[in-house]
């Protein structure tokens, strides 16, 4: 079973909870996808719409909360962001990301190293969302962090695993767990990632903005289960010449 | 007196505290997090903390997000 700085979790599919079309349809599509932990983002209480809070709508005895530092462009951002999570209940976990550019939305690996030091000094339990960078993820490991959160491609993307050689090396080097995070645009991405011996998967666009979310999270559930099976399994290595799957013997008669 | 609360400024009563701010604002203290000048209010210290003219006040909640 996965387990992360001694918690486990019997799914490997974590859901990212925003942009779905409504907290109705997110509470079903979380439902269906079997995650147990699911990922929100700290906010100013709008004012006008103070109603608009995600703990009120999930229930917490069933979910476990990773609160991310999304919006966060430098580690002094995120470090705040993160004491304030905590301060609201969030626990001491956290998705450390520190994005300087909306446009990409990849993460600076300068600031978010500074931030994880800070922070895993803290107290807090640090998984960093990180480009798929083998030496950062090292020095993330070195510095405390509980886990590494590659990305496949920039959040949003749905372009899958561009990143799957790094995340090989990232994997095959880690001692702590390796959650793939962003860009799994399909089941076959978050089936991939699990083959290659990812230890999670994180979505979240991918299901929240499906024609169907709920169908959708289903899916991907399956795909990261299916992957899984597949990698516990042991997948065969790639050739370049063919080999027979029929006996190649008793073929006398022909000849 | 003038407290400027999330960006805005807002007419409050004087010495008000947090938890009355809180209560103004119908919101859930259970569900927010208030930073007063910069600095974290803690829960424990909502019906404690007073409010000051000029205070900088900023409310937070969980929303969702990836």
């Amino acid at each position: 079973m996965l387990s992360i700085a001694g918690r486990k979790f019997a799914s490997r599919l974590f859901a990212g909870t925003g942009k779905f079309s409504s907290s109705a349809v997110m509470i079903k599509a979380i439902e269906a996808s079997g995650a147990e932990m699911v990922t929100v983002a700290l906010r100013r209480v709008d004012l006008n719409d103070p109603s608009d809070d995600i703990m009120s709508v999930l229930d917490r005895e069933k979910y476990f909360f990773l609160p991310n530092t999304s919006g966060a462009r430098d580690a002094d951002e995120a470090v705040r962001l993160a004491r304030l999570a905590r301060a609201v209940g969030g626990g001491d976990w956290l998705k450390l990301e520190v994005t300087p550019d909306p446009r990409t939305l990849l993460p600076d690996p300068v600031e978010t190293l500074k931030a994880a030091e800070v922070l895993v000094k803290e107290g807090f339990t640090v998984l960093p969302y990180i480009n798929a960078d083998p030496v950062l993820a090292l020095r993330l490991q070195d510095a405390g962090a509980a886990a590494v959160m590659p990305l496949g491609s920039p959040i949003g993307t749905n372009q899958g695993l561009l990143t799957i050689h790094q995340l090989e090396i990232i994997i095959e080097q880690a001692r702590v767990p390796v959650v793939v995070d962003a860009g799994l645009g399909a089941p076959s991405h978050a089936a991939l990632a699990m083959e290659i011996g990812a230890d999670a998967v994180l979505v979240n666009t991918a299901i929240a903005v499906a024609q169907d979310p709920v169908k959708m999270a289903a899916a991907f559930a399956k795909g990261v289960l299916a992957g899984r099976e597949a990698f516990e399994a042991g997948l065969g290595s790639h050739r370049t010449e063919a080999s027979a799957s029929s006996p190649e013997t008793g073929l006398d008669f022909l000849r | 007196m003038r407290i400027v609360c999330n960006g805005e400024e807002r007419e409050v009563d004087r010495d008000i505290r947090v938890a009355e701010l809180i209560r103004t604002l119908e919101l859930d203290p259970a569900l927010v997090v208030v930073e007063c000048d910069g600095d974290i209010v803690i829960r424990d210290e909502f019906e404690s903390h007073t409010l000051k003219e000029g205070s900088v006040v900023e409310l937070f909640r969980f929303v969702g997000g990836g």
